[in-house]
């Protein structure tokens, strides 16, 4: 966890990592915020280069972000070690960033796809969000695992889907929230976590995701109660 | 308390390749040997690894056994400079450095001491991985030969974890490699603790040995300009 300062100016920016099964929409996500939020806010991305050449021109194109604010950082065949066993190259990628577009505000970073079970180190980020979709089936928040269950925002994409698959979103939502209203060992939550449900065609902007990231960076930049 | 006690278990730590320095993201030239088709099997594997113990291994380990006896900034320096200037691809020696800069934030955090102060001069552009293995060894609480034993381990532990990922090795077959190649990977790490006593007996650290692979090199220029690549080097 990184050291919590008193001091807003210096804690630098809120860093959020995406992750999420491959194809749920992490990348059109992250250029979604991107473009809402880079009016109000000074913004930088890194992604696994796995597939870099064409997630940096998407997130370029769509995210209207000019191409050096986005670092690519090579995984080896594991987006998931880069993200939580062995966070050295992402965090570098990162601090490069935050060295070069001085004072950032937000950092995104996007995992490679990864299973259920992909969650970032603390070290990292300050918060997460897991992406899943509707495309995938209705049963995937019921299987939960660390991502689902305990990510601070699940993010259920592409419900514009959901008559095509057909997924009923009515269970997801009640899978979801039963996945999150309990912590570790079975423990209810005082609040359960929330849990998001976007369509990118319908809504391009991902307006409710954005919501959400507003009102962390208003809590990341006031100052620490003493 | 200037320094850790020495442990044997520091050691494994460091040696471990889930030790969270950054190297995971790295194959040590397997990824372009596996496109190349120049490794495709354990037998193949093993020649890989065989020519980097008698080359990229040996030097490595001369210079971390080199780093971890060392108590002067200046001359870890000058080490850092003769390991630079052999390492003919520009890439490589990126690499090298950037390793050795991920290594040094893991050891900051895992043996907070002032060893790894004599480090400073080079912290911001990074000290080439050797020199930070050695150092941390030191720091560690661990001799150079232990800091010879983890380079070489380390040298051969890359890109054999990346043959089991990209060419989906049997991995018990490629820890039979491994093994196999365990007494030789001493005998190398032998060696270069022998040498790296010479160059500090005589105070000329030019002397280490400068062997190269220029396959290896060229291969790693090809490499960085790869579109879709999974390791970084």
């Amino acid at each position: 966890m990184r050291p919590e300062t008193p001091d807003p100016g210096a804690r630098g920016p809120l860093r959020i990592g995406v992750g999420g099964p491959v194809g749920s929409g992490k990348t059109s996500l992250v250029a979604a915020l991107c473009r809402t939020l880079r009016a109000e806010l000074s913004i930088a991305v890194v992604v696994d280069d796995g597939h870099a050449p064409d997630d940096t021109e998407l997130l370029a194109e769509r995210g209207a972000l000019e191409p050096e604010r986005i670092a690519a950082v090579q995984t080896g065949c594991s987006p998931q070690s880069a993200i939580r066993d062995d966070i050295a190259a992402n965090l570098e990628a990162v601090e490069a960033l935050e060295a070069a577009f001085a004072p950032l505000d937000l950092v995104l970073i996007e995992s490679g796809g990864g299973s259920l079970g992909t969650t970032f180190s603390r070290g990292l980020i300050d918060r997460q969000i897991f992406v899943i979709d509707v495309a995938a089936g209705d049963r995937l928040p019921r299987k939960g695992g660390p991502g689902i269950a305990s990510a601070d925002l699940l993010v259920v994409n592409k419900t514009d889907l959901a008559p095509h698959v057909p997924a009923d979103l009515e269970l997801m939502r009640r899978d979801a929230a039963a996945q999150r209203s309990t912590g570790p060992g079975g423990v209810p939550r005082e609040t359960p976590l929330p849990t998001l449900f976007t369509s990118l065609s319908e809504h391009p902007g991902a307006p409710a995701v954005a919501d959400w990231i507003r009102e962390l960076m208003a809590e990341h930049r006031a100052p620490v109660a003493a | 308390m200037p320094y850790f006690q020495m442990t044997r278990s520091a050691l494994l730590l460091l040696a471990d390749s889930r030790f969270p320095a950054g190297a995971h993201a790295h194959s040590g030239g397997l990824e372009s040997a596996a496109a190349a088709g120049r490794v495709h099997d354990t037998a193949s594997l093993h020649a890989f690894l065989t020519g980097r113990l008698n080359s990229a291994a040996l030097v490595a380990a001369s210079f971390a056994a080199a780093a971890c006896q060392c108590e002067d900034a200046a001359m870890l320096e000058t080490i850092d400079h003769e390991f630079d200037v052999r390492q003919l691809s520009p890439t490589l020696r990126l690499a090298s450095r950037r390793l050795g800069r991920q290594l040094l934030r893991t050891a900051r955090a895992a043996w907070p001491v002032p060893r790894l102060d004599l480090l400073a001069p080079l912290a911001a552009e990074g000290p080439h991985q050797p020199l930070a293995l050695g150092v941390a060894c030191a720091a560690a609480g661990l001799p150079a030969e232990d800091a010879a034993l983890c380079s070489v381990r380390g040298t051969l532990g890359v890109p054999a974890d990346a043959a089991v990922r990209l060419l989906g090795l049997d991995p018990a077959e490629v820890a039979g490699v491994l093994a196999k190649l365990a007494p030789a990977a001493d005998r190398t790490a032998a060696k270069a603790l022998t040498l790296a006593r010479m160059a500090q007996l005589k105070n000329d650290f030019s002397m280490l040995p400068a062997l190269g692979s220029p396959l290896l090199d060229l291969a790693a220029e090809d490499h960085a300009t790869w579109e879709v690549r999974l390791f970084a080097s």
